[in-house]
């Protein structure tokens, strides 16, 4: 599938629709400030005095309007001889003032820039730091979307806010205070004037925002019903084909989508009549405030002049901006606080823990003493310290590998496996059979510790695998899934993957053991071919090869397969088998068998069945036993 | 582009004009409202020979209210029109789109992918309506408030409006550079971004890989060296952006500054009145910020000129397949005819052939085993029998008569398909059934359930055949599936039956078991199956051994095993050492 470029979200529902409830709005916003703002103290405080400096200035910019009619024009006016240095001078003034706005203007959206960005590029590095810390519950137990869109979606939101919101609002603030003042000093009797008509304001916007909100909810609801069809009948779209159901989709679609634009226009109604309505409301405060005003000028109540009333209607204007730019930002950042919740929420998601502290160390027997060594030996040793007599022993890595009684839940109140025995000396091999949901792929996820057993004792080379350390024991472990998953790279570094240190001539050997080096060499750019997109270039049997090759150089002494059950051609099958077959020999290996070959050959065959062990034994052994293997063998289940 | 979309504003070609139509009205009243302010200082506080005159303030106070109130009648029906305009153009574009996906053969849906085509009709649209609306209610009000405040200056001082003027040139060409410069590098750098969130979904997706591999540091440090990157390109494309603000402050100030000089002399010396100079300052503000504001329209619009072509593409996507002008309607039985059959999924020819020289003929009521590796073209082969893919070079004959003769509707109720990749609604097993035949009684579908080893699953689970499906099946297992899709294709009733691999998830004693029954109950329809394992294809009348887009062999089982190379070792490889295990090949534990 050709990537698609996506679209840049635009207008997405900015400033519209129910806002999202939180819990802590409050605690949530001071975390982000410090998250952002916080890590940047001073060059913070710089923009803060830059954006008071740069609105104040911006309002003596319109008071300078009286000033310059009151104290300039109209005694000029009345001199035979006008005199135009003392005002040449006064603007002299304004323009040094008018240019350090400007300069500072630049200056903190200049710092805003790095603030901003610096707190992005943090917030992801912390992100994904701490994802990859988190348990694999944490992924089995979230939509792989969810988590996603907290990168995209949330972090996208939150820097709206940092970058955009916090900013205006500030300026917004500022603007109003400062206005005000403005107002109260030109004439604090038509100040009223303007109180009461951003009182009306107010008022008309609540009472619209909450009819408009009802709309909101049946819009969204309808598009969920939209999108959740064409997503699905899409999917579908050749069943549609091949079934000739086209024109009844055609209907059912149709249906649903005029739902939607009735809901969608009446809402979008209600949310574009907010504009005129204030700006009316603006300009007829902008009214009154001239009659009245002509009125005050005319009677010179309160010493009210020409100028001041020029001064107090651009005033009186640009007090109604801010007020409407905060009320369309706070859903914004009602918005943003949503989403900086979701994505405090991941950061404060609980680690995998490991309070593991026997280590995996590279050693040399000398006379049949395992020693530490500094130098990669190929022999591997536990390094176990005893606190209790402050002694270190060195246990040879073998691959040994006992379940006892082991006992599983993925949740406390339901187990999945129980009583599960199972002694794996080194070397040998161990299938698990049986149907789909018996607890084969469960027992493998808690050798290598992903989950974690609820009774019972794993041991490792005679070590509690609670004692080791995590990572350790999984560096130990080989695994090759049943979904194959690559990375973005070339076939090198994807098989390097298993172990990075490796030369080129190790990838080649471990791709060779594979069967994988034959249809590598065949790739246009043979190990430097870029894979993409999870490998998709590739068949289904090739990337098992590939994983299969990235197990190998990591040479593990133990190993879990989970074969691949979906249908790959013959021949490419066969190099499958094969390649396991070569990994597995002289391994210890769990594998989730599927081939019968690989359960015949197996040291030992574990016959799962809703969470226990019912059969176990070679497979000579079970068959004799006429029990469930020899009817699973048989393919004769459905009667059993 | 914008052609294609526009033609779909039908419906609504009303509300579009009068939207913008509204919006301009209200910025005209809007514009008058300070002109009428500048009388009442020239004529109504210093008129009256410096005394006053308060009627005449009433008076022109009375006009600039009835300004305002026409200008809210405006705003609110420029409002009202916006929205039904723009929801109705995103409500055509997903009908229309809707209407054209129908159309589409298999290979227009394989051209854009099940994925491009949900974003088209979703996110691609919703830019498409926030960028439409905004266009009918911004793009025209503000270059019209602009140019009428420019002309009402004009009316008022030519000498001030002419700073004006030389104002805007001055600014559209900073915030021209400004804009092109930052577009060139925020495309590259949203391309950048998507980079590294597929890196991030990949590392979500394969966490299971990363954790057995012990690269959490690894994956970290990877991470951080790519979010530096975008950092950087962005801190870059940023700092092209932020000479937005200080050059209009720049302009603005300097504006003002100039004309505060000049308005002081020219009211001094008479030439310009007290009250024209106050109107005259509240038109540059609005001179400057609607420039701002077209600025601004424009990026937005050329953001979404991106979702608007890749709507346009599927609505100008013509369908691959069409029906023949007098169609063929009765298929006469289920025989088959390949004749000299190349097919290539590229249709100009530029692609490789997928089949080549392809010349079968096949019976009435024959069941015939397809096998063959992966890439081998087995299912192009079947693909081509109910047309979901037109052949490139010779024909194909269906019950005698060529396949593109026929009405398409007519071919494909005789020929049914389970396919490979098959898909389950939400609803009902009825429901779901019933898309093979909208009237088959309860009675017909439990039937077709027993043929295909359905029944017996369905009837154990606690509500039968009401059971409500989720969305994509997921609630059933894989077999489970396979079997329901098999019965939905038989209620079809068709000649032609086609098993595209659609009992690979099933053990192989049920799988016998549907083969039996289908063999017992529909002897007279030609049954095609496509599988991997060879104990589905060996009873078949005859098999086909299908290897790099060419038929190998072309036999009864004994025949190949005899003849054939591929069949022979597919054979062994499955009845020896290697053969299937588990009962749920395919299943998902």
């Amino acid at each position: 599938m050709a990537k698609e470029s996506k679209p840049i979200q635009m207008g997405r529902n900015r400033g519209m629709g129910p806002r999202p409830k939180l819990d802590h709005p409050m605690k949530t916003f001071l975390r982000l400030m410090k998250y952002s703002y916080g890590r940047y103290p001073i060059p913070s405080i710089i923009v803060f005095v830059c954006i008071i400096f740069s609105t104040l200035v911006q309002i003596r910019g319109m008071l300078f309007l009286q000033v310059l009619i009151d104290d300039y024009i109209a005694p000029l006016k009345e001199m035979a001889n006008p005199d135009f240095s003392g005002l040449l001078q006064m603007m002299t003034k304004i323009a040094i003032l008018f240019a350090a706005a400007g300069i500072s203007t630049f200056v903190y959206n200049k710092i805003m820039i790095y603030i901003a960005q610096g707190t992005m590029k943090r917030l992801r590095i912390d992100l994904f730091t701490h994802m990859e810390k988190l348990p694999i519950r944490y992924f089995d137990t979230h939509s792989h979307g969810d988590i996603m869109s907290v990168y995209t979606n949330d972090i996208d939101t939150t820097r709206q806010m940092i970058a955009q919101s916090i900013v205006q609002l500030v300026a917004s603030l500022v603007t109003i205070v400062g206005t005000f003042i403005g107002l109260i000093k030109l004439s604090p009797r038509l100040t009223l004037v303007s109180v009461v008509m951003i009182g009306v304001m107010f008022f008309v916007t609540r009472i619209i925002a909450g009819k408009s909100s009802r709309y909101f909810v049946a819009q969204q609801k309808n598009l969920g019903a939209v999108n959740g069809y064409i997503e699905e009948m899409l999917e579908g779209q050749k069943v549609v084909k091949v079934f000739c159901r086209e024109e009844i989709c055609k209907d059912e679609f149709n249906v649903l989508n005029e739902e939607l634009y009735h809901t969608a226009s009446n809402a979008g109604k209600l949310i574009n009549i907010l504009g005129p309505v204030n700006g009316q409301l603006g300009n007829l405060s902008f009214v009154l405030v001239s009659i009245v005003g002509g009125f005050f000028a005319i009677n010179g109540i309160g010493g009210f002049s020409i100028g001041a009333l020029g001064s107090y209607l651009t005033l009186n204007k640009s007090v109604n901006m801010p007020i409407m730019q905060i009320s369309q930002q706070f859903n914004t950042i009602v918005m943003a606080l949503a989403g900086a919740d979701r994505v405090f929420k991941l950061l404060d998601e609980e680690v995998e823990t490991d309070d593991g502290y026997v280590t995996l160390v590279n050693a040399v027997n000398e006379n049949g003493v395992i020693k530490e060594s500094e130098k990669r030996t190929g022999l591997w040793a536990w390094k176990h310290y005893h606190k209790a007599d402050d002694t270190t022993t060195y246990e040879e890595l073998k691959g040994n590998v006992v379940l006892d009684d082991v006992d599983f839940g993925y949740t406390e109140e339901k187990m999945v496996l129980h009583n599960i025995d199972i002694f794996a000396k080194p070397g040998q091999k161990i299938a698990f059979v049986g149907s789909t949901g018996a607890g084969k792929t469960t027992i493998t996820n808690l050798i290598n510790r992903f989950y974690d057993i609820q009774d019972g004792k794993i041991r490792y080379d005679g070590i509690n695998v609670n004692k080791i350390k995590k990572a350790d024991l999984r560096r130990s472990l080989g695994m090759v899934l049943q979904d194959t998953h690559l990375f973005t790279g070339t076939v090198m570094e994807n098989i390097r993957y298993g172990k990075l240190d490796a030369t080129d001539e190790e990838v080649y050997a471990a791709a060779k053991l594979a069967n994988a080096h034959g249809f590598i060499e065949r790739l246009p750019q043979g190990y430097n071919t870029v894979l993409k997109g999870d490998g998709s270039s590739l068949s289904q049997g090739q990337r098992q090869l590939l994983s299969i090759a990235r197990a190998a150089i990591a040479d593990p002494p133990v190993l879990i397969l989970d074969e691949a059950t979906s249908s790959i051609d013959t021949r490419t099958e066969k190099l499958v088998q094969e390649g396991m077959d070569k990994l597995m020999s002289g391994r210890t290996t769990f594998v989730i068998a599927h081939r019968l070959s690989t359960v015949k050959n197996s040291d030992c065959i574990m016959v799962l069945e809703g969470g226990r062990i019912v059969e176990r034994g070679t497979h000579d052994e079970l068959i004799a036993q006429k029990g469930r293997y020899y009817r699973l063998y048989t393919g004769n289940t459905e009667s059993a | 582009m914008f052609s294609t979309l526009i033609k779909h504003v039908k419906g609504y070609t009303k509300a579009s004009i009068l939207t913008p139509l509204f919006m301009v009205l209200e910025v005209i009243f809007e514009t008058i409202i300070p002109i009428c302010m500048g009388k009442i200082v020239t004529f109504g506080i210093e008129g009256n020979n410096g005394a006053g005159d308060m009627d005449y303030i009433l008076k022109m106070g009375g006009i600039m209210t009835v300004l305002v109130i026409l200008a809210f009648v405006s705003g609110i029906l420029g409002a009202v029109y916006g929205s039904v305009a723009s929801t109705g153009l995103a409500k055509n574009l997903r009908r229309d789109m809707y209407k054209n996906i129908q159309t589409f053969s298999f290979s227009n849906i394989d051209k854009f992918s099940t994925a491009g085509l949900i974003t088209r009709m979703t996110t691609d649209v919703t830019n498409v309506q926030n960028a439409y609306q905004m266009l009918l209610r911004l793009a025209f009000r503000a270059p019209v408030s602009m140019i009428f405040a420019m002309i009402m200056s004009y009316l008022v001082s030519v000498k001030i409006a002419n700073i004006y003027l030389v104002a805007v040139i001055f600014l559209s060409i900073g915030l021209g550079i400004i804009m092109l410069n930052a577009r060139k590098y925020f495309t590259r750098v949203f391309e950048k971004y998507d980079d590294l969130n597929e890196t991030i979904q990949e590392n979500v997706n394969a966490i299971r890989v990363v954790k057995a591999f012990v690269r959490e540091d690894y994956e970290s440090e990877e991470l951080k060296k790519a979010a530096g990157n975008i950092y950087k390109m962005f801190v870059k494309a940023e700092n092209v952006v932020i000479w937005n603000s200080p050059l209009m402050q720049f302009t603005m100030y300097t504006t003002m500054i100039i004309i505060s000089w000049i308005g002081a002399h020219m009211v001094i010396s008479n030439e310009l009145d007290t009250g024209s100079l106050l109107t005259l300052f509240t038109y540059c503000l609005n001179i400057l910020g609607n420039l701002m504001m077209v600025s601004f329209i424009f990026v937005m619009l050329t953001l979404s000129a991106a979702s608007a072509k890749r709507i346009a593409e599927v609505l100008d996507e013509n369908p691959a397949l069409s029906n023949p002008e007098n169609p063929v309607f009765d298929v006469k039985d289920g025989s088959v005819q390949f004749k000299d059959v190349c097919f290539s999924y590229k249709k100009d020819g530029s692609g490789k052939n997928v089949l080549n020289n392809i010349n079968l003929d096949i019976k009435s009521g024959e069941t015939i085993g397809v096998i063959g590796g992966t890439g081998s073209a087995k299912t192009s082969l079947v693909n081509l029998i109910d047309r979901l893919y037109d052949v490139t070079e010779g024909e194909i004959l269906v019950g005698g008569v060529n396949v593109k003769d026929y009405d398409m509707e007519a071919l494909r109720n005789q020929v049914s398909v389970v396919l490979q990749k098959n898909v389950l609604f939400a609803g009902s097993i009825y429901d779901n059934l019933r898309w093979g035949n909208p009237e088959a009684t309860e009675e017909e579908c439990r039937e077709a359930c027993k043929l295909a080893c359905a029944d017996g699953f369905i009837t154990a689970f606690p509500e039968g055949y009401e059971t409500k499906i989720e969305q994509g099946g997921t609630n059933v297992s894989g077999g489970q599936k396979q079997r329901l899709c098999i019965a939905r294709a038989l209620l079809k009733k068709p000649k032609i039956i086609i098993f595209d691999d659609s009992t690979s998830a099933v053990d192989t004693a049920t799988d016998a078991n549907i083969r039996k029954a289908l063999r017992d109950a529909i002897p007279g329809t030609t049954k095609f199956i496509i599988a991997q394992r060879i104990s589905s294809v060996s009873d078949a009348d005859r098999i086909i051994v299908m290897e790099d887009g060419e038929v190998n062999g072309f036999g009864t089982h004994d025949e190949l095993l005899k003849n054939n190379d591929i069949y022979r070792e597919v054979y062994e490889s499955q009845t020896g050492a290697n053969a299937d295990f588990d009962e749920a090949k395919g299943g998902v534990d």
